[in-house]
């Protein structure tokens, strides 16, 4: 698998994968697309990344181990069911701020942070069966 | 009861008064697991911590669950609806007594488990995520006992089965791999059909909320139908529970792991598959339960009497006591096939005891291993004299397993016989009471030869050939003071029953009439 073009191009489609895949997540609320489609599309970025440069650079590239990214994201997504506590509403209501930010009007809300939750969960659980994956293959 | 419809104004059940802060204790035994896994997760490289930040999250666990027990107890059956959607279509978690006080049961015995994985579980298992798993195995049944949704319901019993498939594989040995591959294949079959059964409902009675299913079912006209799905339901969870003939995985695995994952298993996966029937059959579709109640007795009573012969065959520890978790899973289920309110109470009140009891005796089957290097009763032999303690906690367990007084499996056995008298089924009282002799004397036997006889197999009487080597790992707090913990439930439920009692007959009342569990849902506008 390891040809020039694909060791080349690896790290550009990577890149562009996870940026693809911040925009899926982002649009997710309203539209087609959410944590978990973009928490695929941003694990497949890290296993061509880790099938072109190897597993290590995956590993070197995303700083934390990936159970840990995992876990960062279950705790977002339970921490985000939390706020409703405060306006006497049952778990998980969503709660919307409209932030003024330069001129735009940016809503932000406790489902965006679930979403982020998944994501975060998704890129961490898949991430790492595929790094386990092809750390084997590669021995 | 009696086949009636529950007209429901649904445009009264959207609720917009604010929640008081209190009912958050609904879903607080969730958050607390799962924010506490998570956290455990993320310091699993950090072995020294692991240990303290699970018993730190525990110990608010069952702080939780008992506020929310006593809440219960107090104001009646709780709901939270997720999200606050409309009830039947919203996910709602709803709480009756028996869901909170099996709650609060099973996470005293995980504190306990937590407690006795300091010793037991070295620095690899908990680099390998011993505590997160222990904390999402928690979610995954506090969950389980919680939710008023049927699909929810199938999700946590997901939860905790991935969790408990990591638990059991901690250790990475051959045997664990197949006791595993056993134990998960037959859990997927049984979860799968659980799920083909949840599709099959929701396409009948178009609802996965469990109060709507109970009004909907007793409206009548799917009769067929839903007999279908109920006997589905009684396989799945039959074999989750380990009822007889579907429960050879267990004894096929729950020897394979480290001693404080089998004992967590035995104290709490069973349970969590009778929890299940109990809610199906006495909530969802109690007309059902009628029509398969011979059924189920004669599950029950094969289960007690082929689970305690099982045992009574055995020479390995664990796989005896694998063997009296199957045997008290036919006594609750006798509860279910009798199915009056003190029955179902015997039930609950037995569930209780057996969480207990199986979770204390597979710890202190860790402690006579580490006294006498085996888990055979072959080569067991003279731990009296190496610990009088461990002899007086294993001999006080062992009656209460037997279900003789002044323990806590007294009290259930009474309760279950006297029910069975009182309906006529005397067959079902004469097993539960064979069964309770037959226990007797196959945990008798195994305090006759670990304990009584001088050493391993072969020792003449009088002799004593044992060594008297107490190693350190069973020294210290980490491993008497869960035993304690356990121990002194069981002799306090045995010595003051009221309070359980009540309990259980709380919860069995709900199950019998569940008018209480639809006006939480749908507010009191239910008739």
């Amino acid at each position: 698998m390891r040809t020039v073009i694909f060791r080349t191009i690896a790290p550009y489609l990577a890149a562009l994968m996870v940026l693809f895949s911040i925009f899926v997540l982002l649009r997710g609320h309203n539209e087609p697309g959410g944590g978990f489609i973009g928490g695929l599309i941003a694990a497949s970025a890290f296993a061509i990344y880790g099938i072109g440069c190897g597993v290590a650079a995956v590993r070197r590239a995303i700083t934390f181990h990936p159970m840990s990214i995992a876990a960062a994201g279950l705790f977002l997504g339970g921490v985000s069911g939390l706020p409703s506590l405060f306006t006497g509403q049952p778990f998980m209501t969503s709660q919307w701020w409209y932030v003024h930010m330069l001129g735009v009007e940016v809503p932000l809300s406790t489902p965006l942070f679930f979403d982020i939750g998944v994501y975060l969960v998704v890129v961490g659980a898949i991430t790492s069966i595929a790094l386990g994956l092809e750390e084997r293959e590669s021995d | 009861m009696a086949a009636s419809d529950y007209p429901v104004d649904l445009s009264q059940a959207m609720r917009m008064d604010p929640v008081p802060p209190g009912d958050w204790l609904i879903v607080a035994p969730l958050l607390i697991t799962i924010l506490g896994g998570a956290l455990c997760l993320m310091t699993r490289k950090n072995t020294d911590a692991q240990p303290k930040v699970a018993i730190i999250f525990l110990t608010l666990l069952v702080l939780a669950c008992a506020g929310l027990l006593a809440r219960v107890l107090d104001k009646g059956v709780l709901t939270m609806v997720a999200g606050n959607w409309l009830p039947p279509f919203g996910i709602a978690f709803t709480v009756d007594a028996m869901g909170a006080t099996l709650a609060l049961v099973s996470s005293i015995v995980a504190l306990a488990a937590a407690v006795f994985g300091i010793n037991d579980i070295d620095k690899s298992g908990r680099r390998y995520g011993f505590y997160p798993f222990l904390l999402l195995l928690m979610t995954g049944v506090c969950g389980a006992f919680l939710t008023g949704d049927i699909f929810n319901l199938y999700v946590w019993f997901e939860v905790l089965l991935i969790s408990s498939f990591g638990m059991l594989v901690l250790g990475n040995e051959r045997a664990q791999l197949d006791g595993a591959v056993k134990y998960a294949l037959l859990n997927i079959v049984a979860t799968t059909l659980f799920l083909i059964a949840t599709g099959l409902l929701y396409g009948i009675l178009g609802t996965l909320n469990m109060a709507d299913i109970a009004r909907k079912a007793a409206a009548g006209g799917f009769e067929g139908p839903l007999m279908t799905v109920a006997v589905l339901y009684f396989l799945a969870f039959a074999m989750k529970a380990a009822a007889f003939p579907v429960n050879f995985w267990l004894p096929a695995s729950y020897h394979t792991p480290r001693i404080v994952v089998a004992a967590l298993f035995a104290g709490l996966l069973t349970k969590v598959g009778v929890y299940a029937l109990l809610r199906i059959f006495g909530v969802l579709l109690p007309d059902a339960r009628l029509m398969l109640s011979d059924l189920i007795a004669v599950v029950a009573i094969a289960t007690m009497l082929t689970g305690v012969i099982g045992a009574l065959a055995q020479t390995d520890l664990r796989r005896l006591l694998g063997f009296l978790v199957i045997s008290g899973i036919g006594s609750m289920l006798a509860g279910l096939a009798i199915g009056t309110a003190p029955a179902m109470a015997g039930a609950i009140f037995y569930a209780v005891h057996s969480i207990l009891v199986m979770t204390a005796l597979y710890m202190a089957a860790g402690v006579m291993r580490a006294l006498g290097g085996s888990y055979s009763m072959r080569e067991l032999g003279g731990l009296y004299r190496a610990s009088p303690v461990l002899a007086a906690v294993f001999l006080m367990l062992a009656f209460a397993v037997s279900g003789l007084p002044p323990f806590s499996g007294f009290w259930p056995k009474v309760l279950l016989v006297d029910a069975a008298l009182q309906d006529g089924h005397g067959w079902i009282a004469g097993a539960i009471l064979l069964t309770g002799l037959l226990t007797t004397i196959a945990v008798g036997r195994v305090w006759i030869y670990a304990f009584w006889r001088g050493g391993a197999e072969g020792t003449a009487d009088g002799q004593l050939t044992a060594t008297l080597v107490v190693p350190d790992e069973v020294r210290g707090p980490g491993v008497w003071l869960p035993i304690g913990l356990l121990l002194g439930l069981v002799v306090l439920i045995g010595l003051q029953p009221e309070f359980m009692m009540q309990v259980a007959q709380r919860g069995a009342l709900t199950l019998v009439e569940p008018l209480g569990y639809l006006r939480s849902v749908f507010g009191d506008t239910v008739q």
